[in-house]
């Protein structure tokens, strides 16, 4: 525990010691605001709430989270640090974890810099707090969703750019599993329970019954499962593909 | 002596390659074991293995008792070791590089600052120790590496060509630092540089195609060289033939080679035969004889003729 300590604040250091923090931090606060105001119609809408805002959080999550989440393991590969990282006294699942946990906060302190919309909301309306909270959190989860694919895509390889594309992609996949874009591929040939399967995989689904303020286990779990999933694959993928340089 | 490496029947292979190819051997406390062989031979692998990064497809590699695949987080506290490259996180300076793997390695409050401080000392890096990696020589990154290699007093410590790409200056600064560790530790080193085993190593041992094709001493090893003491004369005024013959009467005289000529100069190389001393035999011919001498030597045998014949193909010792 104490090794994913000094691992994680190392990441985390890391992206505020290079322009990486202030560039994502300024563009997940401008573009959330943007999209909220100008396509969510913000003010038009006349009600107290943030749903606009956390609308299109999935949206904004497809195209920078993978951005983030890329450089994680890729770039120890390139860079050859993860030779060092691994023959330190360390397990591979504390350093998978580190460097997850590291990322993750990292997005969470981009999320709670958002709270101007909060203080508006709250200055303009008498909003449901609790609702937020639990949308804010549901963001929060869905954003670690996120991250964990593309911390597995980033140890597949050490191409940045490719480790973004297919991060995009998968996510994509994931949003949309509960859409007719990604189920029409399966119907027809795939049995019935793959299909419910599939489109019960969605992260828009699931956002979207906690943005409502219900509170649902399942929908944690599933957060937390698919984030636990995606994690092992990733120390999966580094074994096997660690005799590659 | 103090077993502290313990190799045996390892063996890597990727896919159809065979990396790595029952490789055993052991590394005592104070040795300093080089490890020598072209490129791809299998010294990073096989490095990489004894540190715990790559899995052997079989054999055992034991640190200070500990099995790196059953105990590895015991083993690899044991082990200091330096990449091939010197890999860092660049966008650290060295001081926070070298505190993050002070923490990792279990050191924390004043204890931690006072072993980063002493390293520090150590690799001579107090000019830049606020500087960002990245930005730093090639002489400091290595410095670097070599830093957090010995940060926590190692048992041990595994350097993948630790001299590699530096200045005649530094590779000094490097070996000086190396020699000075020795006796407390069993180092292994790669290298490539011949001259290095003879500077460094009390053990070298040449790989080849995934195996060790020799073990030995560096003694031991230009003993197998062809030119393994034989005897260098250049005489001045002499007819070739004529001294030739002389000096095929010495005692002990196997053969003789001539080198080349240069006006009235001649040169021959002397084998003798089972390599046995025959220097003084040989001056003793020279000065009876009279003739003007203008070199005369005695070849301990070339390593970098013993690598070449130990890791070329078809080519056997003659």
């Amino acid at each position: 525990m104490e090794r994913i300590r000094v691992i994680f604040q190392r990441e985390l250091a890391g992206y505020f010691a290079t322009p990486i923090a202030a560039v994502f931090i300024v563009i997940f606060l401008l573009l959330s605001g943007a999209f909220t105001f100008y396509l969510g119609n913000y003010f038009a809408r006349g009600q107290a709430d943030l749903v606009p805002f956390f609308d299109f959080h999935p949206w904004l999550y497809l195209v920078l989270i993978p951005a983030l989440a890329m450089r994680l393991w890729a770039e120890e590969r390139r860079s050859g640090t993860i030779e060092l990282l691994l023959t330190l006294p360390v397990t591979m699942w504390e350093a998978v974890a580190g460097k997850f946990l590291a990322a993750w906060c990292f997005t969470g302190i981009a999320l709670a810099l958002t709270f101007p919309m909060w203080l508006t909301v709250n200055l303009l309306g008498d909003p449901d707090n609790g609702v937020i909270l639990a949308s804010y959190l549901g963001s929060l989860l869905m954003a670690g969703g996120f991250l964990a694919i593309g911390s597995c895509i980033s140890a597949l390889t050490k191409n940045q750019v490719i480790a973004f594309v297919v991060s995009v992609v998968i996510s994509l996949g994931f949003i949309l599993s509960g859409f007719p874009l990604v189920l029409e591929f399966f119907n027809g040939w795939a049995p019935q329970f793959l299909l419910s399967a599939i489109s019960s995989f969605s992260f828009l689904t699931h956002f979207q019954s906690i943005s409502k303020g219900v509170l649902d286990l399942r929908d944690i779990l599933f957060f937390l499962s698919l984030i636990a999933f995606w994690l092992f694959a990733t120390a999966t993928v580094i074994e096997l593909k660690k005799a590659e340089t | 002596m103090e077993t502290m490496v313990d190799i045996k029947n390892l063996r890597k292979t990727f896919g159809s390659i065979v990396a790595v190819d029952d490789v055993s051997f052991t590394v005592g406390k104070g040795e300093v074991l080089g490890f020598l062989g072209p490129n791809g031979a299998g010294k990073s692998t096989t490095m990489k293995m004894i540190t715990g990064f790559l899995t052997p497809t079989s054999g055992t590699v034991h640190i200070c008792g500990h099995n790196i695949e059953d105990q590895p987080i015991e083993a690899k506290k044991r082990i200091g070791y330096l990449p091939e490259g010197a890999p860092a996180y660049q966008d650290m300076t060295p001081a926070s590089f070298l505190t993050f793997i002070g923490e990792m390695r279990g050191y924390r409050g004043g204890t931690l600052k006072r072993t980063v401080s002493e390293t520090v000392e150590k690799v001579n890096l107090q000019s830049v120790l606020n500087q960002s990696i990245e930005t730093l020589s090639k002489g400091f990154k290595r410095r670097v590496g070599l830093a957090q290699a010995i940060l926590h007093d190692p048992d041990i410590l595994i350097l993948d060509e630790p001299t590699d790409g530096l200045d005649p200056n530094q590779k000094h600064e490097v070996r000086t630092l190396i020699r000075a560790m020795a006796q407390e530790k069993a180092i292994i080193l790669s290298t490539h540089i011949l001259e290095e085993v003879h500077a460094l190593c009390s053990r070298a041992m040449i790989i080849a195609k995934g195996k060790v094709v020799s073990d030995g001493t560096p003694a031991e090893l230009e003993g197998k060289s062809p030119a393994h003491n034989t005897v260098l004369v250049t005489i001045a005024g002499v007819d070739a033939s004529v001294s030739h013959q002389q000096l095929m009467t010495v005692k002990g005289v196997k053969k003789i080679e001539e080198m080349g000529r240069d006006g009235d100069l001649v040169q021959f190389r002397i084998y003798p035969d089972d390599g046995q001393w025959i220097l003084p035999d040989i001056g003793h011919c020279v000065r009876e004889q009279g003739w003007e001498v203008r070199e005369l030597y005695h070849d301990r045998g070339q390593l970098d003729e013993v690598f070449r014949l130990l890791t070329t193909p078809k080519q056997t010792i003659s």
